[in-house]
């Protein structure tokens, strides 16, 4: 008891002393404030605003083309937007050129330098900085160790393999001591194994190292993984900004259901059967339950009588497409904790009851 | 026709006339490396009545073939100088990105070696004769680097093409403006793309004759000397000479440039 | 700073355009596209054979004076002679061409490619000389005649009018041999790529419809490489057409187009004649290229 409560005052002194911690927990690292950007008459992005904090994992999910990564380039400064401002921690960074902004970045294609070593590519930034040469030298070893290449200094990217040409171009970056990190879609190039283990890693980095990591993918997975929290993406506009559990629990809008794992969206009759109102809401297939169709709905929980129509077992789960009243398939997945697929697969044509927790429902709005 | 590997053999007829062909194409430069040892000071008999090195001393003394051999030289560094410059300019304006015109400027830095050599000659030996200016040293450099300009321009803007246009990005990133990109991630990637260009316009401008004998006026450059020895033979086996060395001096730094681009793209293994 | 020139310039790609576009563009439209330009105004201009001097007034005279005899058999001559070399470059090119794309494993072709090109990277004027050693008259060709006692057919194609000379190193078969020689290359290319681009499954369907081999060259292989040979023969033609180096130095005393326009423009100064001569060959090649790009030949390039 003793211990733990030095310890919390200590905790809570130094917050309270801490005025800088303070006011920079307060600016935003990156604002969007109306941030458009028009190619002619394609609007690649279209009225962006955005909030992103300090020291947070924030990524931007959407498909190609939706915009998130020229969100990006725009904050890098390779592009500038047509409409609205780019705020780096309270400055106005629309109009300066990428050597001027306190950002780094790392590419989809590392875009290391062929004719550097690994220790020139990563002392690249230090030494435009005018950094002396062994002042470099160990600020690269510490970096090499951080992203577990030791010894890699005298190697040239074509020595290296695609994980290890990744950590440099993250080692790159990182050098800078950025404000603000940003990642376009790097592990794309990777293998699922080396992607996962790499996911786990660059969430360990930017804890230990505390800056503010943005990052770039069209895979929903990674995200809800790594995120603190996600913008989601589509055509140009951000459908959704929220933790990954608001984004996948409670999705806003049916693209937001759809694109970040699958959903059911149910409107109009059949909806206001089951719930009271028309508008289209979302319902999770693992939020589903199957029961018999004499079977006494539960408080707090809306149901729907159907027909299975198709089932396919999966090992890990079972899928099933139910046809309910009104003619819309549902989607029901159910983990295959007891069941073997000898079971599952005779119950193709049988007559169920569907039911789910009101709270499990998301009202998209459309 | 992808090539056999069925193992189907050449007609005897067909074979034997390829390898005709490739005789005829290559035995006549043997020919004058042969000749250049020759004693016969007055004609171009064979058999060669004897074989003698001497002729090769007497070319090192003749005070007119140094002065061409230095103006040949001069012109071509000079040529291949504002070639560089203009080729890489005009390589880095394209590779950027879509202006109006921007296929044109191919088709125009091409025009001096697609028209025939004479076109070109007499174009600017008009130009020259309009504007009165008096043939010099420059009149010949200005009509050399109007050709010269393309061949950098290719190599160079191939090898734009093949580096990956994230490394500017990257570098601007990493806090280098401008200037410190250029000389520290562009220009080392465009080096041996320089390098080949270059000596291609090196040789380029070295062995020119037609365009040359139009704006040269009384001057003479190695291959305008050799020409005269065409039309008014006078020193039969020193010519031999010059031309076996000519031979050299231009095929040594077409032969390097086509190894330096073969090599850079294979170490162009990876930058994924 | 630095730093402050190259955000203005980052901030204006249409001014780094105009730094970069500009010194090799003005170089190119100042000197060349207007060297060409006063080519074809003094083709419009005419020398007073008088005084010597060029008049600058535009006038069609000159181009009138193309027409005469001599000019009109100048043209004939170069003409002729370009069309030769181009159809016996086409014959002698096509045995290796075919041998390369048909039968040569893919390393036997490189090999190829660079001993076909190869000749093309030693100096242009070099290889004119060679035949100059080759055909004189007590040279190679005349000792290994002799040594088949063909000397009698030799002198008999000598003594032929339109073709022969005093010597085979100065005469017009001697300039045809030569300039044979020397744009070989530029025809075995074309007609190599023509080839290597007909699928073998063509050939296998022509001999299982019936055809033997020389049908099959005859219907499928010959028409599908046209159009490399057309490729070809713009070089040929466009370059035996313009050269004054081989009929200088191997011709005897009649003129080509390429002479007649470097002696007009010589010690005659006639250069309004000699501008006008050159718009000949350029209208001829221009005509050419455009019937060629019908037959299909840049496809084959």
């Amino acid at each position: 008891m003793g211990w733990s409560a030095v310890k919390l005052l200590t905790i809570l002194c130094q917050n309270f002393m801490d005025v800088e911690y303070h006011s920079r927990m307060s600016i935003p690292a990156i604002r969007f404030e109306n941030v458009s950007r028009h190619f002619g008459n394609v609007k690649a992005v279209d009225e962006a605003n955005l909030e992103i904090r300090d020291g947070e994992f924030f990524s931007m999910l959407g498909p190609s083309g939706s915009g998130k990564t020229t969100c990006l380039r725009m904050i890098a400064g390779f592009d500038r937007p047509t409409l609205g401002n780019i705020y780096l921690y309270g400055q106005d960074v629309s109009n300066l050129p990428p050597y001027e902004r306190d950002v780094n970045t790392v590419f989809q294609d590392y875009a290391l330098f062929p004719h550097m070593t690994v220790e020139d590519n990563i002392a690249y930034g230090l030494m435009i900085k005018r950094i002396s040469k062994t002042e470099r030298h160990k600020q690269v070893d510490d970096m090499l160790d951080l992203v577990q290449l030791p010894g890699f200094g005298y190697r040239k990217p074509s020595q290296l393999s695609g994980g290890q040409r990744q950590r440099v171009a993250l080692a790159r970056a990182l050098i800078n001591h950025p404000k603000v990190l940003l990642l376009d879609e790097p592990l794309g190039a990777l293998d699922l194994k080396l992607r996962q283990q790499m996911q786990v890693e660059l969430k360990a980095i930017q804890k230990s190292v505390g800056i503010t990591f943005i990052f770039v993918t069209h895979d929903q997975e990674e995200a809800l993984a790594m995120s603190d929290r996600i913008a989601v993406f589509n055509e140009g506009r951000i459908q959704q900004v929220g933790t990954p559990s608001d984004i996948y629990e409670r999705p806003a809008s049916p693209f937001v259901a759809g694109f970040v794992g699958t959903s059911n969206l149910i409107s109009g009759e059949i909806a206001k059967r089951i719930t009271g109102s028309e508008e289209m809401f979302s319902i999770r297939p693992e939020k589903i339950h199957l029961d018999s169709t004499n079977s006494e709905p539960e408080k707090d929980m809306l149901c729907i009588d159907g027909v299975i129509r198709d089932v396919v077992y999966l090992g890990l789960f079972t899928r099933y497409l139910v046809e309910i009243e009104g003619g819309n398939d549902l989607v029901v997945v159910v983990q295959n904790l007891k069941t073997t697929s000898m079971d599952v697969l005779s119950a193709k044509g049988q007559k169920v009851r569907l039911h789910w927790h009101k709270d499990h429902i998301s009202r998209v709005g459309g | 026709m992808p090539s056999k590997s069925d193992g189907e053999k050449a007609p005897l007829g067909l074979t034997v006339s390829a390898i005709g062909t490739l005789l005829f194409l290559h035995v006549p430069l043997f020919i004058i490396f042969l000749y250049a040892f020759t004693t016969d000071e007055a004609t171009y008999s064979f058999p060669l009545p004897g074989m003698t090195t001497k002729w090769f001393g007497v070319a090192l003394h003749r005070a007119d073939l140094w002065a061409a051999l230095t103006l040949s030289v001069r012109v071509a560094v000079v040529s291949t100088f504002v070639a560089l410059i203009l080729g890489t300019l005009a390589a880095a304006a394209v590779y950027r990105g879509n202006f109006f015109g921007r296929e044109s400027i191919s088709f125009l830095l091409v025009l001096p070696i697609a028209l025939p050599g004479i076109v070109t000659g007499i174009a600017l030996r008009s130009a020259i004769g309009t504007l009165d200016i008096p043939f010099s040293y420059w009149t010949i450099v200005i009509g050399h680097a109007t050709f010269c300009v393309v061949v950098v321009y290719n190599n160079v803007l191939a090898r734009f093409r093949r580096m990956s246009g994230s490394q500017i990005e990257a570098s601007m990133d990493l806090g280098a403006n401008s200037f410190q990109t250029f000389r520290y991630v562009i220009l080392p990637n465009l080096g041996t793309a320089l390098l080949a260009g270059g000596m291609l316009a090196f040789a380029l401008s070295f062995d020119e004759v037609i365009v040359t004998t139009f704006t040269a006026g009384q001057q003479s450059t190695l291959p305008i000397w050799i020409f005269s020895q065409l039309t008014r033979p006078r020193d039969r086996p020193v010519t031999n000479v010059v031309a076996t060395f000519v031979i050299l001096i231009t095929f040594l730094p077409i032969f390097f440039a086509q190894r330096i681009s073969a090599q850079s793209s294979d170490s162009e293994g990876g930058n994924k | 700073m630095l730093n402050r020139a190259s955000t203005y310039l980052y901030q204006r790609p249409k001014l780094i355009l105009a730094l970069l576009l500009g010194p090799p563009m003005l170089y190119m439209l100042v000197v060349y596209i207007g060297s060409l330009f006063t080519l074809l105004i003094n083709s419009f201009f005419y020398l007073e054979e008088f005084t010597g001097l060029i008049v600058r007034q535009f006038t069609l005279r000159t181009y009138l004076q193309l027409f005469s005899p001599t000019n009109l058999g100048i043209f004939g001559r170069t003409a002729g002679m370009a069309m030769a070399v181009t159809i016996a470059d086409a014959i002698i090119a096509f045995p290796l061409a075919y041998y390369i794309a048909r039968y040569a494993s893919p390393r036997l072709k490189t090999f190829l490619y660079i001993a076909v090109t190869l000749p093309l990277w030693s100096s242009y004027i070099v290889r004119v000389y060679a035949w100059k050693l080759i055909l004189a008259k007590e040279g190679i060709i005349s000792w290994f005649l002799h040594l088949f006692g063909l000397q009698p057919v030799l002198d008999g194609i000598l003594s032929i009018p339109a073709i022969g000379g005093s010597s085979l190193s100065l005469s017009p078969i001697g300039m045809f041999i030569t300039f044979c020689y020397i744009w070989l290359p530029y025809m075995i290319v074309p007609i190599q790529t023509a080839l290597e681009r007909v699928p073998k499954s063509l050939l296998e369907a022509s001999s299982d419809l019936g055809a033997n081999a020389a049908q099959t060259f005859r219907n499928v292989i010959l028409p599908l490489a046209f159009p490399g040979v057309v490729a070809g023969s713009i070089f040929t033609f466009s370059l035996t057409l313009g050269d004054f180096i081989v009929p200088q130095s191997l011709g005897n005393s009649r003129f080509f187009i390429g002479q007649a326009v470097y002696s007009y423009q010589g010690t005659a100064g006639n250069i309004p004649l000699a501008a006008a001569m050159t718009m000949g060959p350029v209208v001829i090649m221009v005509a050419y290229l455009l019937i060629a790009r019908k037959l299909g030949a840049f496809d084959a390039l």
